[in-house]
């Protein structure tokens, strides 16, 4: 089962942490992605630019309206994603668990879990409803 | 006649009331859904009731009732493969999984209930969510019993579960017992439901009468159940502080529903049984060397059950308790309760000073316990006009009508 996982991170408080320390968060996350990578439990993320780079696209009723900023104007972004393949939650809590972002802290963060939805059985109606 | 319709009936009775938990438990490891499980153990008494008295009563009830259960929902999913062909790989993987006689064994059964304890009480659910679920799988109380309990109306609860149950099934947390390095993160989560059921059922939160026995008792079998399946020591202490509270039961509110305060209860009405198990339980759990906040609660629970009178307890030891608390769990009403203990060898001036200061900051103004131990300090330092005031803001906080009732009669009494 996939499990995507949005890890927050507090942009203004990595901002201030010395270069030395940010490297060795960086190190530690790379190494961490590889095991992952190697033992099939990665398949997929990306780290994100920094939320002052994001859109954000709306409907107003009438057109698509552009501005400039996250979704959602809080302290913590999201800074990357990461899609695990884990027999279950538990499992996936367990392998989220040992990611060298948590204990650091500081400018890292939170982890939130999301299940990836099955959508085969709206999928297969969808395909009916085409094929009338 | 043994096998006659009646006896057949009886004999079904009983085995539902002692072992419906154990074979649900048993079925959800095999079947992976509640609703599924619940239904195939339905299908499978209703089976027993029809079959037992014609081919006799099996050697085993329960393993016939778990395996009738299982081919009850294969047949199940069967009918559903051939409307959805979705169901069909399910239902391969499902037949695979299980052999005729795997699993049946007491401690295997023992396991799934332990299992499905984990389950209910997983951190990702909330603790409302936890508590439902908890009350309802694991007690096999009704919906409707729930719900009055929690003092909501049954659809809201019925909801409350439904939800549950989906997240459960889509995020997929597995029907598993964690392994020993998860185990005091995932514990503490079990042992919060357990003593919230209890409290709802002994403190009642709010309404008419101050004890809801039902939940408190259903709180207490649950502790005793984990305690046979998990003894670990802070289950012990959760259960020795459930027992040592219950043991006040009948001290601790007057005929009428009054609410009588711990050092006017009569003694004579503790439950002396209780007790002893309750002190027993907490010197347990303090030998292991890894009592945590429950052991300790027990145990300054304990020091008030021995004590013979009021005067003979040992206020010094369980303010000492209270700051061991304080250091693993730093929360304002440990504080408060903290301050108390001192006052009661220190001298009311000593309580008050300190309780003011908690106020002051702020974080205890609305708890009406924090008011009512002020007035009552105010008064025995005999301050009396902001005694009252106390009492008043007091009266103004509390929900519970004998706490409400209580308060009124301090003040009735001041203005005498």
């Amino acid at each position: 089962m996939k499990y995507i996982c949005l890890g927050y991170m507090n942009e203004e408080i990595w901002e201030t942490i010395p270069e030395s320390e940010q490297n060795k968060f960086m190190d530690d996350c790379f190494a961490y992605d590889q095991e992952l990578r190697k033992s099939g439990h990665m398949v997929g993320g990306e780290a994100l630019e920094d939320a002052r780079n994001a859109a954000t696209l709306r409907w107003n009723g009438a057109k698509v309206t552009v501005t400039d900023g996250p979704f959602a104007e809080t302290k913590e972004q999201i800074g990357g994603i990461l899609i695990l393949e884990a027999k279950d939650l538990n499992h996936a809590i367990r392998l989220l668990s040992k990611h060298p972002s948590l204990p650091a802290g500081r400018g890292g963060g939170s982890w939130e879990i999301r299940p990836a939805a099955d959508l085969t059985a709206l999928m297969v109606e969808s395909q009916k409803r085409q094929n009338k | 006649m043994q096998n006659s319709p009646e006896n057949i009936h009886q004999h079904l009775d009983e085995i539902y009331r002692k072992e419906s938990r154990r074979i649900f438990a048993a079925l959800i490891r095999l079947i992976g859904d509640f609703d599924l499980a619940e239904d195939a153990m339905h299908e499978a008494f209703k089976a027993g009731l029809e079959q037992w008295g014609i081919k006799g009563i099996p050697s085993n009830p329960r393993a016939w009732l778990i395996s009738t259960g299982r081919f009850k929902a294969i047949d199940h999913i069967r009918r559903q493969s051939r409307i959805d062909p979705l169901h069909s790989s399910l239902l391969r993987e499902f037949e695979a999984d299980f052999s005729e006689t795997s699993g049946l064994s007491d401690t295997e059964i023992k396991d799934d209930v332990l299992r499905l304890i984990f389950t209910c009480c997983h951190p990702t659910l909330s603790l409302k969510a936890r508590s439902a679920m908890t009350a309802r799988e694991v007690c096999g109380m009704t919906t409707e019993e729930i719900a009055h309990a929690f003092l909501v109306t049954p659809s809201t609860m019925a909801q409350r579960i439904v939800r549950a149950k989906a997240k459960i099934r889509e995020t997929k947390i597995p029907f598993e017992v964690p392994p020993v390095h998860e185990l005091p993160h995932r514990l503490s989560a079990v042992l919060q439901v357990i003593y919230l059921l209890f409290n709802e059922g002994y403190y009642a939160s709010s309404g008419e009468s101050v004890i809801r026995v039902d939940l408190s008792e259903e709180a207490i079998r649950l502790g005793r159940l984990l305690y046979d399946l998990l003894p670990e020591p802070e289950v012990m202490g959760l259960l020795g502080l459930m027992l040592l509270h219950e043991s006040r039961r009948h001290a601790r509110t007057s005929r009428t529903g009054d609410l009588i305060l711990l050092e006017d209860q009569d003694r004579s009405l503790w439950n002396s049984d209780m007790i002893r198990e309750g002190l027993s339980l907490v010197k347990g759990a303090f030998l292991s060397r890894r009592a945590g906040p429950y052991s300790l609660q027990a145990a300054i629970a304990a020091l008030h059950a021995e004590a013979k009178s009021p005067g003979a307890t040992d206020w010094p030891q369980i303010a000492g308790l209270y700051d061991m608390l304080l250091r693993i769990n730093p929360s304002p009403v440990i504080e408060l309760n903290h301050a108390v203990a001192i006052a009661m060898y220190k001298g009311p001036e000593v309580g008050l000073r300190q309780i003011d200061d908690i106020l002051s900051r702020g974080e205890l103004k609305d708890y009406h316990l924090a008011n009512s131990a002020g007035a009552e300090f105010c008064r025995r330092t005999g301050r009396i006009e902001e005694s009252k005031k106390s009492w008043e803001r007091a009266l103004s906080l509390a929900k519970q009508v004998p706490e409400r009732r209580f308060i009124e009669q301090k003040l009735h009494e001041l203005e005498m």
